[in-house]
């Protein structure tokens, strides 16, 4: 099994050299501490910046530099900022390669849900719909049961949907997964962890 | 007839009734019109509807609208660090409009630009669609949203020259921009107000045609989440 920093590492080799990246809030935003030598990505914030760097040094945090987690960042030297509506045209208009987003379930038709629990969790979408809308290449990276060992990765989401059919691959503790006409199609397993293992964990159907 | 005045109390003054529309701009408590808001709260108007990304913290932002009452309704893609926020919806005191974080930002840049609705594809087949007009475009399937124009617009900016040219600083631009042009009046609060000249025209970020009143700060500028690394040893 992958712990949350080996999926943040396992997420960090679907990034292509030359792109510009979202990535989400929680284990997304560990990917930016594993991205892999030669490879040159430019991070977007939502909140109005790209060329995202790394936390300041203590005693250097700026209150007017933060990312879409609202922690404090640092700029790089090509890092260029711009209003939030500016920051959507890019999202929406597909300039963004890929989006790396965490999930509360997501279904084998690719159907994505990360942003309430009615009743109980009221939080809301922030970006998350319109990344899922408008970039080009969708990756979840969760857990792949719950506490109480239930599956998230099912056959249809229960809560409310951030996008319809908007997954491409679910990275999780348990191994990599496709969504693919039909179902879900296995890319690897994690370490320790056997086919049957995943199977066992996932509610979704499994082709191929 | 000058822009500039000497308390954010005195720039709101006249401009504040109750059941107002306000369109506020600061993503979590950066940027966001610290001044403004408090004069708000001290004012005692009711019934607002807050067009904001978010709503502020417990007690700093707009929560203190929300600790008050002051606030019927937010429009917001994110509420989850305020507590009192989600207690009150929950409990059915306060109406929510969640929208998502760009089709947000784009309905207040479009009520500015004069643009009463768009067509987006985020949302759809979501419950934010639900109710709203589909159109399908080479294949696509798009929903209408709606351009906001709000009754007032309160925004914090860098700095400002006294025609109200406004710059903003790194990340704190956010929604500020187009919170400013989609209000039908538009009050800024700046860190500092510099003689006309001293800003460079090809710098500025909203131009003061947006900009109707401006006050100066002296602003808190909270940190919401305080995140360093260690300094590597030499």
């Amino acid at each position: 099994m992958w712990d949350r920093n080996q999926i943040a590492a396992r997420a960090a080799k679907e990034l292509q050299d030359g792109t510009y990246v979202n990535l989400g809030i929680g284990i997304p935003t560990l990917v930016s501490n594993y991205i892999p030598p030669g490879v040159n990505v430019t991070l977007q914030s939502e909140n109005g910046m790209l060329g995202m760097g790394p936390f300041p040094f203590e005693g250097e945090e700026d209150p007017d530099l933060i990312n879409a987690g609202k922690q404090t960042i640092t700029e790089l030297p090509q890092t260029a900022y711009f209003d939030s509506a500016q920051s959507f045209a890019m999202i929406r208009g597909g300039k963004i390669a890929m989006a790396i987003l965490g999930a509360m379930e997501v279904s084998e038709e690719g159907d994505l849900a990360n942003w309430m629990i009615p009743g109980k969790l009221v939080k809301g979408m922030g970006g998350a719909m319109d990344l899922v809308a408008g970039v080009g290449r969708v990756v979840v990276v969760m857990d792949h049961t719950s506490k109480h060992g239930e599956s998230k990765v099912l056959k249809a989401c229960t809560l409310p949907l951030t996008g319809k059919a908007v997954v491409n691959r679910i990275i999780t503790n348990l191994g990599v997964l496709d969504v693919v006409p039909g179902g879900l199609r296995i890319v690897e397993l994690a370490d320790g962890v056997s086919e049957a293992d995943l199977r066992a964990a996932t509610e979704a159907t499994i082709v191929g | 007839m000058t822009k500039v005045y000497p308390t954010a109390a005195a720039a709101l003054d006249g401009l504040l009734r109750d059941n107002l529309m306000i369109a506020a701009g600061g993503f979590g408590l950066c940027g966001i019109p610290e001044l403004l808001i408090a004069a708000i709260r001290d004012s005692g108007v009711k019934g607002l509807t807050v067009a904001s990304n978010n709503a502020g913290v417990d007690g700093f932002g707009l929560g203190q609208l929300l600790e008050t009452r002051q606030v019927k309704k937010m429009i917001s893609s994110y509420v989850g660090e305020n507590a009192e926020f989600m207690r009150q919806y929950l409990s059915g005191e306060l109406e929510l409009e969640f929208n998502p974080q760009g089709t947000l930002a784009e309905r207040m840049r479009a009520g500015g630009a004069g643009i009463p609705g768009f067509y987006t594809k985020t949302g759809v087949g979501t419950v934010i669609a639900e109710g709203k007009e589909h159109h399908d475009f080479d294949g696509q399937t798009y929903i209408l949203e709606r351009g906001i124009v709000a009754d007032l617009a309160i925004v914090k900016a860098w700095k400002a020259d006294p025609s109200g040219n406004l710059v903003f600083r790194k990340t704190a631009r956010n929604f500020n921009v187009p919170a400013a042009t989609c209000g039908k009046i538009c009050v800024a609060e700046v860190e500092e107000i510099v003689p006309l000249g001293s800003l460079d025209p090809d710098t500025i970020h909203l131009p003061g045609i947006y900009v109707h009143r401006l006050v100066q700060g002296p602003h808190e500028k909270r940190i919401e989440q305080r995140t360093v690394r260690k300094r590597e040893s030499v």
